[in-house]
């Protein structure tokens, strides 16, 4: 299954309920504002290593551009879609769950 | 494989819009259906042809418009939240004594039974909102 987070970790709760619901295997797509989760450094570094032992996690790509964070600065694991890698995700996945 | 599309925020407000809009291309582009695009909530925005952005700005509006035209898609906005928000079509013009209407190019108001319907036809109904 297939979880998005489009709001930034330091802002709104989103990611924090998605990984607190998302069931071990699925995947995460961080994208708008919730790509600053996969940024190395932050407070949330930590709970974003948990979750890569859990969950396979994506950024889109576009998305890291458009804030300047080049890929680089994103925590190992984490691997980099474009809007065709996102619709690889959707139809693969069986269910797509928004986290808004 | 069949995709629905839920629009939930307006445009040029935070980045739901164009996320909709660049996911949608990009599965068309893939060779996927679009079911149709739903616009709900403040997404009824996107579909008033008053819009006028900058010039070196994206056209949010006419954009799903060339769009639609292109792939024939079915571009729905909400009626109950378009009615609130003064998004008309010439029918619901007339209805409300309203002196003019607005809905853009391609778009059309319909009823939640299409929001609906869309989950029942679509495999998969992807929401972008906030």
């Amino acid at each position: 299954m297939l979880h998005t987070v489009n709001k930034s970790p330091f802002e709104k709760n989103s990611l924090d309920t998605c990984l607190r619901l998302a069931k071990s295997g699925s995947e995460i797509l961080l994208l708008e504002d919730g790509v600053y989760a996969a940024v190395k450094g932050t407070v949330v570094e930590q709970k974003m290593l948990q979750a890569l032992s859990d969950y396979s996690v994506y950024a889109l790509g576009p998305d890291l551009k458009a804030r300047g964070i080049e890929e680089d600065r994103l925590i190992d694991g984490i691997e980099v879609v474009g809007y065709d890698g996102f619709v690889d995700l959707a139809a693969s996945s069986d269910r797509v769950q928004s986290w808004l | 494989m069949k995709f629905g599309i839920l629009v939930n925020e307006g445009p040029y407000q935070h980045q739901a819009s164009d996320t909709a809009f660049n996911f949608t291309k990009a599965a068309l582009d893939k060779g996927h259906e679009i079911v149709r695009v739903f616009f709900y909530h403040d997404g009824v925005n996107n579909g008033t042809r008053l819009t006028t952005p900058p010039q070196d700005d994206r056209n949010i509006v006419n954009r799903w418009g060339e769009l639609a035209k292109e792939y024939e898609l079915d571009l729905v906005v909400c009626v109950a939240a378009a009615q609130r928000r003064g998004i008309v079509d010439a029918d619901e013009a007339k209805r409300h004594g309203k002196d003019a209407d607005n809905i853009a190019e391609g778009f059309h108001i319909s009823g939640l039974g299409q929001l609906i319907e869309m989950g029942i036809k679509a495999d998969r109904v992807m929401a972008f909102g906030d």
